[in-house]
């Protein structure tokens, strides 16, 4: 919301600089975002008048005008524009001037000619056509001044002589007098070679002596357009030039009054709950009770006396009386359609709002200064002086105001006559009932609507407008009639139209004032004051709350004061948030801390850390097409994920059921930023539906997005109640559609020292230092997702009989999706199968006391016995003397038969409560070595 | 045999010193006091002297085998000595050579960010929460005062995932906060980071994923003054001692009253300057007095209990605390970026 500080010192004098205003206004709770003032660059630039204009001698473009700046000696100053006018009022910046974006102006020669300053055009202001739409200019083209694309090919002679033909009644003509006769109105005197012509023009670009071309059957000046041609060939006939003032001002005045350049403008941010503040008398309240200044509102006053009565003339229906609280129309007769005058347009600029005409800028005008959006419809087209208040039919059209055709529905409520809709309700009026240059007879609407309804309505139209965007945060409905009398008191100030006597104001819903009661100690209470209650009274006083004794009613724009934590607040902004003491929590203590799955969560991220992986941020949310990417069978149960049905794009459209295309996509974007390695690890979660297919798991009570609170209140000795508390939880997500949010710890890497064993070290090592329990490898299991691994290189990873997670090469297929020729690696383990196979604590073992025996042994047995295998063999052939294993050797090559490798081991013997004899080493060994044999065909090498 | 014994000490004191290193002393040790040696040799004609004679050259015959042994002992060690400064010479190495790599992983800037709050949280008594991201809108909107017709429930603010906008990606930490309410005994501290989703197009400073902490304390007699104390103290641990904050009133269905709160500019100390957008202070979160409405709708008594809560974003906190310029550098995981951390 922006607010113009001129309109606001209409209301409220305040002396305060922006910046001193804005903070005021930011800590009483109106959040000021910027403040602009219009003319902060701009100094020593003033209006002048031309008094006379000569053509450069050194320059085929320039002009030298003598301007009266109300100095003692006009100013002399140099000009390439060529829309300016002996007579005209011009913006001049003097020497040593300065204008917006930093330009200084001096004094200076061109082409040896002096200039004392420059004429500014709008841009140079900071303004443009917006502001001032009559400074549009349209320039004819001057065949003195054709440039040909092609040299050798001009398109008009350089030697052109008037009465020459350009083309099919366009000739050539010379003009002999210029004379301004109104705004971009000039009377010109052609010589046509065949004779004088007399017409009048828009082109402002024209002086004597000038070729132009005429068309002779429509007795009018080409322009550029009309002579199909480009702008290069007509270099200096640009729609650009001098700012031709049509303003009431003087030679010598400042400029800065005249553009309104004067005011300055604060930008709020005003919150949702706020309405009232979308106004200019909304922020002036507050701007009273901030700096504790005199709020001088003022009460519209109507003369009326129109011809007729509004009962005959209008009737309104509302039989949607719970969508409309309350209509309030006026009538204004014998219109004179015109712009509205220069104030009201300057002050609708600085609100950032176009002026149109007088009747739409007084809507608008309305509508900034109360903040009650406002309609005018063209009397003529409601058919049968009948208004009808009413929802759309199903299908029903509308072209609105900004030429669109609206398809309707009976969700939307539109203003219409007896047979057809003339506007929108809250959102923007009808094609059919505009206010146009010939309306004679207006129907100001000032209404309160239903503010879902205009928000839904709007929304499906996806038009959100200045009126709907207020309609829908619910407006008070006292405003509607101080609103349309303003409107027709200002009909009467511009000399608009007659306004007919009386209103017509149907009163749907009857508004109860909110009354409440001050509690001061409640107050002091919750905000931890002591605050006395005659001051709490001032304060509510002072924003329009009626207190008496201890009741409180609060005024009509308040509806979200409701409560006492609602006055709490208006105490609090006006007592200082910042005069609140500070003061530390009392009442019994809790003990914080992390859960034992919050504990875990912290040291798998610094394991990860310690084994060199970067942790990662990757979406929950990802294309349907990544289950194709990463090889899915079509038919996979883990397809079927939650789908957002308003997505902002297909990529981020599904909740995922895996993690590993989003590791695949960051390790994808990484290779392609050449990055010679990665490792990176994210414990983050997948979104499995709960129920229906067969993937689905049941409600897991350790699920860890339950688990926290309940380990929480066990670490409180309050397990008691924990299984309510899970209770209550899963009551809420069990049948309420939700999500099992399973977290999944993942592993991705690429690059140097980067293998199979190398990711798969990295997770020996996390097991380990959880002291996962039963730990052992396998290969995949056959599961669908499989697909996405090397089948060769992936296995699955086990504690016990529980499956933790799978880990491997992604298949080259999967890579060459990802459009990478090397190889990932990629490891999905799942955090609640951590969190089970997590160990106890540990216990100290007493260190050896004896010594230990160590034999090495080799033995060669077919390729594809696996070492886990031969591994099992040797534990299962001991004799309880066995403490380690270790694998120090594969071989396969000469010495050793086709189709077989040797396997050698370190073994370590010992006894725990003696020294180990020679014999008795070699008698464990003889059995381990039986034992392979026997189990895996494996014999001494 | 006095001269003998003079002479012998002389050359063999000589030739001690002269040796290079310790086979050419021990072929000194040999060549002099050895079985066959030159001291040994002139001892051996001791039984020639006269018995008068004998003791006195015994006695220097002695001393002379003694200064011996001593000199061999002192040259030999300092050979053994020079030995060792020529090997440790030898081993000299170059210090300037990089060390052997230990390729350490890196904790997420954002993370870090979330730890340091954690951490600050957990010492004044709070509980860590972790709720569901996939929520109802019951919980994230009517629940927080937030009901039917609130802007930010629309879809293009909201990410829904039926067609009656019941179940959603929560948009706020907010929704832990009923849920802590409804499940948990009171006094209730707990905060509750994670992951929230708004329809926002990703940008330099937004991102359609985002992180917050909620944080929420409720017991009897919990006042604004509270709330403002509590606060205060996590920005000085976080910030530094001295760090100065101002509350400003604002609006949040699920508060009142509600107010934002600043850091003052830690680039111009409050001055003004391009990263406070001239205001001299920082937004930095969104706090309030839990409302009534939300208490009650819990089942909790607001006549009894008050309570205050807050919800900062963690993205804006981590790239104020690294000066990270550009949010999508957070989901973008480069290494590069990641291994400065």
């Amino acid at each position: 919301m922006n607010l113009s500080r001129k309109w606001l010192d209409e209301f409220v004098h305040v002396t305060a600089n922006d910046k001193e205003f804005a903070e005021a206004m930011t800590m009483s709770g109106s959040k000021v975002e910027l403040t602009h003032d219009l003319g902060e660059e701009i100094s020593n630039v003033v209006v002048g008048k031309v008094l006379s204009m000569e053509r450069h001698p050194n320059s085929d473009h320039m002009w030298i005008c003598q301007v009266d700046v109300a100095q003692a000696q006009p100013v002399q100053i140099v000009t390439g524009a060529w829309n300016v006018h002996a007579g005209d009022l011009v913006p001049v910046a003097l020497h040593k001037s300065t204008l917006p974006g930093g330009k200084k102006i001096e004094r200076g020669k061109l082409r040896g000619v002096e200039s004392n300053g420059m004429l500014c055009g709008l841009y140079e202001l900071g303004l443009d056509e917006r502001d001032f739409p009559y400074a549009a200019i349209t320039p004819a083209a001057l065949l003195n001044d054709y440039k040909p694309l092609d040299p050798a090919k001009p398109s008009i002679p350089a030697d052109i002589q008037p009465g020459d033909k350009v083309f099919g009644p366009v000739v050539c003509a010379r003009v002999q007098g210029v004379a301004v006769t109104g705004v971009n109105q000039f009377a010109v005197t052609l010589d046509t070679g065949s004779g004088q012509a007399q017409l009048t023009t828009s082109c402002p670009n024209l002086h004597t002596g000038d070729l132009v071309a005429y068309h002779t059957k429509e007795n009018h000046i080409c322009t550029l357009a009309d002579l199909r041609a480009q702008q290069a060939e007509f270099p200096h006939c640009i729609p650009d030039g001098i700012f031709i003032l049509h303003e009431d001002c003087r030679p010598g005045d400042d400029i800065k009054p005249v553009i309104n350049a004067d005011d300055h403008v604060v930008e709020f941010e005003i919150t949702p709950n706020r309405p009232d503040c979308l106004s200019v008398i909304g922020l002036a309240r507050e701007v009273s009770a901030t700096f504790d200044a005199p709020l001088a509102l003022h009460e519209p006053v109507v003369k009326g006396g129109a011809e007729g009565v509004l009962a005959d003339l209008l009737d309104v229906e509302t039989p949607d009386a719970d969508l409309v609280p309350r209509y309030t129309a006026r009538m204004v007769r014998n219109v004179k359609i015109a712009p509205s005058p220069k104030w009201m347009r300057e002050r609708l600029r600085s609100m950032g709002v176009r002026p149109i005409n007088n009747i739409v800028d007084i809507t608008n005008y309305v509508m900034l200064e109360y903040g009650q959006p406002m309609h005018a419809f063209d009397y003529r087209y409601v058919q049968g002086g009948k208004i009808i208040v009413r929802r759309a039919s199903e299908g029903e059209e509308l072209t609105t105001l900004d030429g669109q055709v609206r398809k309707l529905n009976h969700d939307h409520l539109v203003i219409a006559d007896d047979t057809r809709a003339v506007g929108l309700a809250g959102i923007m009026g009808g094609m059919n009932s505009e206010i146009v240059a010939d309306t004679a007879d207006v129907v100001f609407e000032s209404a309160c609507f239903d503010g879902t309804c205009i928000r839904k309505g709007a929304l499906a139209l996806g038009m959100r407008t200045e009126a709907s965007a207020k309609f829908e945060k619910g407006l008070d409905p006292m405003n509607t009639l101080p609103a349309v009398n303003r409107a027709c008191e200002l009909v009467e100030l511009l000399g608009a139209g007659e306004v007919v006597d009386g209103v017509i104001d149907i009163l749907n819903l009857v508004p109860q004032p909110t009354v409440l009661q001050l509690e001061p100690d409640k107050i002091n209470a919750l905000l931890g004051t002591d605050v006395p209650e005659s001051d709490m009274a001032a304060i509510l006083r002072k924003l329009g709350f009626q207190v008496e004794g201890d009741q409180v009613t609060v005024p009509s724009w308040r509806g979200d004061v409701q409560r006492m934590a609602d006055l709490a607040e208006e105490v609090a902004r006006f007592y200082g948030y910042n005069n609140i003491p500070v003061t530390l929590m009392r009442g019994q203590t809790t003990q914080g801390g992390y859960s034992p799955a919050q504990q875990l969560e912290n040291r798998l991220g610094a394991l990860c850390r310690a084994c060199g992986y970067d942790e990662i941020i990757t979406y929950s949310f990802i294309s349907p097409t990544y289950y194709d990417k990463i090889r899915w069978p079509e038919d996979y149960a883990l397809r079927k994920s939650f789908r957002i049905l308003n997505p902002l794009g297909e990529d981020t459209s599904i909740m995922r059921t895996t993690t590993l295309p989003s590791m695949l996509e960051i390790l994808t974007r990484n290779w392609n930023y050449r990055n010679k390695s990665a490792r990176l690890y994210e414990l983050a979660r997948v979104y499995l539906p709960k129920s229906g297919s067969a993937s689905q798991k049941p409600v897991d009570p350790k699920d860890p997005s339950l688990s926290a609170s309940k380990e929480a209140l066990e670490k409180l000795g309050l397990s008691g109640l924990t299984e309510a508390l899970v209770d209550g939880i899963n009551k809420l997500t069990e049948d309420d559609g939700l999500a099992d949010e399973a977290k999944v710890l993942t592993l991705g890497a690429y690059g140097e020292d980067m293998d199979f064993f190398a990711m798969k070290g990295a997770i020996e090592a996390i097991l380990k230092d959880i002291r996962a329990v039963d730990v052992h490898f396998e290969g995949p299991s056959g599961a669908p997702s499989d697909a996405s691994y090397h089948p060769g290189r992936c296995a699955t990873v086990w504690s016990g009989s529980d499956c933790i997670g799978i880990f491997g090469q992604i298949h080259p297929l999967v890579a060459r999706n990802y459009g990478v020729d090397g190889e990932l690696y990629c490891a999905e383990l799942s955090f609640d199968e951590l969190m089970l196979a997590k160990g106890p604590d540990p216990e100290y073992v007493p260190l050896p006391k004896f010594p230990s025996v160590t034999r090495d042994i080799a033995v060669v047995c077919d390729a594809s016995v696996t070492v886990g295998a031969l591994e099992k063999a040797i534990r299962d052939g001991a004799k309880g003397l066995l403490k380690e294993v270790a694998l120090f050797d594969i071989y396969q090559g000469p010495g050793i038969p086709e189709g077989k490798k040797s396997v050698a081991f370190n073994l370590v013997l010992r006894a725990d409560a003696r020294s180990l004899t020679g014999e008795e080493a070699d008698e464990d060994v003889k059995s381990i070595l039986e034992t392979l044999e026997k189990d895996c065909g494996a014999v001494l090498r | 045999m006095k001269e003998q014994l003079a002479t012998i000490r002389a050359q063999a004191l000589a030739a001690f010193d002269a040796a290079q290193d310790s086979a050419a002393l021990d072929a000194l040790r040999v060549q002099y006091l050895g079985k066959k040696g030159e001291l040994t040799a002139v001892l051996k004609q001791m039984g020639k002297l006269s018995p008068e004679e004998r003791p006195a050259m015994g006695a220097l015959a002695n001393e002379v085998r003694a200064a011996l042994e001593d000199a061999l002992e002192r040259r030999s060690q300092q050979l053994e000595e020079q030995a060792l400064e020529r090997r440790l010479a030898k081993e000299t190495v170059d210090v300037t050579i990089p060390g052997k790599p230990v390729k350490m992983g890196h904790r997420h800037p954002m993370y870090i960010a979330l730890d340091e709050l954690k951490e600050v949280f957990i010492g004044m008594g709070f509980t860590v929460l972790d709720g569901p991201e996939i929520e109802l809108a019951q919980l994230n909107f009517d629940r927080l005062n937030a009901g039917e017709g609130h802007p930010s429930r629309d879809w293009s603010d909201t990410f829904y995932f039926d067609e009656d906008s019941r179940v959603m990606l929560r948009s706020q930490t907010s929704p832990m906060q009923v849920r802590a309410m409804d499940s948990m005994p009171l006094p209730i501290r707990i905060i509750a980071p994670g992951r929230v989703y708004r329809k926002d197009e990703v940008d330099a400073t937004h991102s359609p994923m985002f992180h917050q902490v909620e944080g929420m304390v409720i017991d009897k007699g919990v006042t604004m003054a509270d709330l403002k104390g509590t606060l205060n103290t996590v920005v000085e641990q976080l910030y530094g001692k001295g760090t100065k904050t101002r509350f400003r009133p604002h609006h949040f269905p699920f508060t009142e009253p509600s107010c934002e709160m600043d850091v003052q500019c830690h680039k111009c100390g409050g001055l003004g300057c391009p990263t406070c957008k001239g205001e001299g202070w920082i937004e930095l979160l969104g706090a309030g007095m839990i409302h009534p409405k939300v208490l009650e709708m819990s089942g909790i008594d607001p006549n009894v209990y008050s309570g205050w809560a807050f919800g900062i974003g963690l993205e804006r906190t981590a790239m104020r605390r690294f000066k990270i310029a550009d949010l999508r550098l957070i989901f973008e995981n480069d290494v590069r970026f990641l291994e400065q951390f």
